[in-house]
């Protein structure tokens, strides 16, 4: 009960969380509850009219290929939240593992490991990421996206990691827990995890924003799983069959709409952690 | 600056273009085991009624004339020889177009609509940001910080399809795709600067857009900071004017990690653009490497990456030298 008392003393006191938070929620409840209301076969090509505009029948209108938009959201925008989720998830147990060992325990490690981040981070993530997944194009889906986009997720939150890391080690109670006998495993979880955790979320929420960001981009360049409706390929057929030009509006705009939800949210949710976890940018809001 | 910080910084940036080098000659090789040349010869033989029993011949003939009959590790070195050279190889797709041209014709379109529209968005991002901080602003320049964060949030290609379709589309004030007008002669001419510049204005609108909501946040970020320090209370006891202590004693100070920020935030700025450019059509780097992966060119696709790493690396080596010229606080002696 502490804990739920906790969360929503966090939603009080800053109202960036409160506001990302349920952008993100409402995102969730209609990847979770639209298949209820909404046929998802219709997300399947030749399913319908093509080329319809907006209507009451199918209120996001229908793209060239005879989807029903709404279908197709209800059905890609979980596909795209599933590539951030996953990817961030991966990239920040990596982050999590490489910046509290090297951090904490220092030498010959440490120096490799931040050595290896500083050169990595200067490289356009974007770029390298066009090269693996063009290489591997036909068998991209939705997973192994996610993986793609992973393997360059965790530098950010090594850096960060282990930086703040750096400067827990040497405050008295780590120091204390080592004069007690804990080893260097159960100061990392019991003493310094636990103080990162509203760190941690936000460097979650950063990296699930990064995660997004790279797959919408790489699916635009039309590297994405080709067979699903994830918001990143429909804005890719949007822009292959010139929905601009044709004055297909809703075939790009909402993409773009559910895009900016997401990133806005996400965006909300990392300030408003950072700004609890870090009181001296308080005056900030 | 010391001989010691510079030889370290070049052989750091040497080992980026190396490790980018080997990526791109490995990642391919490792891959599902495709062989580019057969491929192609399959194709051409499926289109033209080629008979299939000399393709064996036409693909060992092809190999020993690309090297790709001999050892690996020779073939690497000689990856490495040419990449040094900077010769990327041909087009697979426009076979007798070399890649280092194709990569050469589009640089300037994409370097020009860059530097612009960075510097345009850096310094109105920076100056609205620190607005929408300092307590002596107007309201309304306060207010402006929810939108800027939005703008923020959102892909600059994304920002593109909207400009595009309201100022292009729409209001017909700006041509929708291209680099300058189809039959303009591409020489210097006033007519077709002028052609140029109003084809270059919708894209830089969607990199600034986006460019300009992501400094100001950051400068709001170190202006709130800022106008809480103690000199800032003494300037304003002492009497200046709201002007000038905003100038020379908050943005001043405030400005300095966004110049930091400008050389760590390349690497995002060209990604952006390259998907920006897809969307105008624009001539430039990023639809060369749209092309080249709509058409399976795997030469071309990892010639453009790795130029890409290396004008990069280039760049933020270059400001990493001029920094201390920037921030006198920042020195890069070996003792430091």
């Amino acid at each position: 009960m502490r804990r739920f008392d906790q969360v929503v003393y966090y939603l009080r006191e800053s109202p960036m969380l409160g506001a990302g938070t349920l952008l993100i929620l409402f995102i969730v409840l209609f990847g979770t509850l639209g298949p209820v209301f909404v046929d998802t076969d219709m997300a399947q090509p030749l399913s319908t009219t093509p080329r319809m505009a907006p209507s009451w029948e199918h209120p996001f209108g229908t793209d060239d290929a005879g989807r029903d938009l709404l279908a197709v959201m209800v059905v890609g925008v979980p596909l795209t939240m599933r590539v951030g989720l996953l990817a961030g998830a991966v990239g920040l147990g990596f982050g999590i593992f490489l910046g509290f060992t090297s951090g904490y325990l220092g030498g010959t490690f440490d120096t490799v490991v931040r050595g290896f981040v500083d050169t990595l981070l200067t490289v356009p993530g974007l770029v390298v990421l066009i090269s693996i997944a063009s290489t591997i194009r036909e068998e991209i889906s939705v997973n192994i996206m996610a993986m793609v986009v992973a393997s360059l997720a965790w530098m950010w939150p090594t850096r960060v990691i282990r930086a703040q890391v750096l400067t827990m080690r040497e405050r008295a109670y780590v120091q204390m827990a080592k004069l007690n006998g804990m080893s260097d495993t159960e100061i990392i979880w019991k003493e310094l995890f636990p103080n990162l955790l509203p760190y941690l979320a936000a460097l979650f929420a950063n990296a699930v924003n990064w995660a997004i960001l790279s797959s919408i981009g790489l699916e635009a360049l039309g590297l994405g799983p080709q067979n699903d409706p994830t918001i990143g390929m429909t804005i890719y057929w949007a822009i292959t069959f010139s929905a601009l030009i044709r004055g297909m509006w809703w075939w790009w705009a909402i993409p773009i709409f559910f895009i900016g939800l997401v990133f806005v949210g996400l965006l909300l949710i990392s300030a408003g952690l950072d700004e609890l976890a870090n009181p001296k940018q308080r005056k900030a809001v | 600056m010391n001989w010691n910080y510079i030889v370290r910084r070049v052989s750091l940036f040497l080992v980026v273009v190396w490790a980018a080098a080997s990526v791109n000659f490995f990642v391919p090789r490792l891959g599902t085991g495709r062989d580019p040349i057969r491929e192609k010869l399959g194709q051409l033989a499926a289109s033209g009624g080629l008979r299939q029993d000399g393709i064996e011949a036409m693909v060992k003939a092809y190999q020993a004339k690309f090297g790709l009959d001999r050892p690996l590790y020779e073939q690497y070195w000689n990856f490495l020889a040419d990449t040094v050279r900077l010769d990327l190889g041909y087009s697979l797709a426009n076979y007798p177009a070399r890649v280092g041209d194709l990569i050469g014709n589009a640089m300037p379109w994409t370097i020009g609509l860059m530097v612009i529209s960075v510097l345009i968005g850096f310094a109105i991002g920076t100056l609205m940001g620190a607005l929408s901080a300092w307590p002596g602003s107007p309201r309304w320049v306060r207010g402006m910080a929810v939108p800027l964060m939005t703008m923020s949030a959102i892909p600059p290609y994304l920002l593109g399809l909207i400009v595009l379709y309201i100022l292009g589309l729409k209001l017909k004030l700006f041509p929708l795709s291209g680099g300058y007008s189809p039959g303009m002669l591409a020489i210097a001419s006033v007519d077709y600067y002028i052609d140029v510049v109003h084809h270059s204005i919708l894209p830089a609108l969607a990199i600034v857009l986006q460019a300009v909501g992501f400094w100001a946040l950051g400068m709001r970020g170190m202006m709130v900071t800022t106008s809480g320090e103690d000199y800032i209370a003494l300037a304003e006891a002492n009497g200046l004017r709201n002007r000038t202590i905003f100038l020379r004693f908050g943005l001043r100070n405030a400005m300095l990690p966004q110049f930091t920020a400008l050389g760590l935030s390349l690497a995002n700025v060209v990604a952006g653009q390259v998907i920006v450019e897809v969307i105008f059509a624009y001539p430039g780097i990023g639809t060369v490497l749209f092309q080249a992966i709509q058409a399976s060119d795997y030469t071309v696709i990892n010639g453009v990456v790795l130029i890409l790493i290396m004008a990069i690396g280039l760049v933020t080596m270059i400001m990493d030298f001029l920094y201390p010229l920037l921030d006198p606080r920042i020195s890069h002696r070996s003792g430091t």
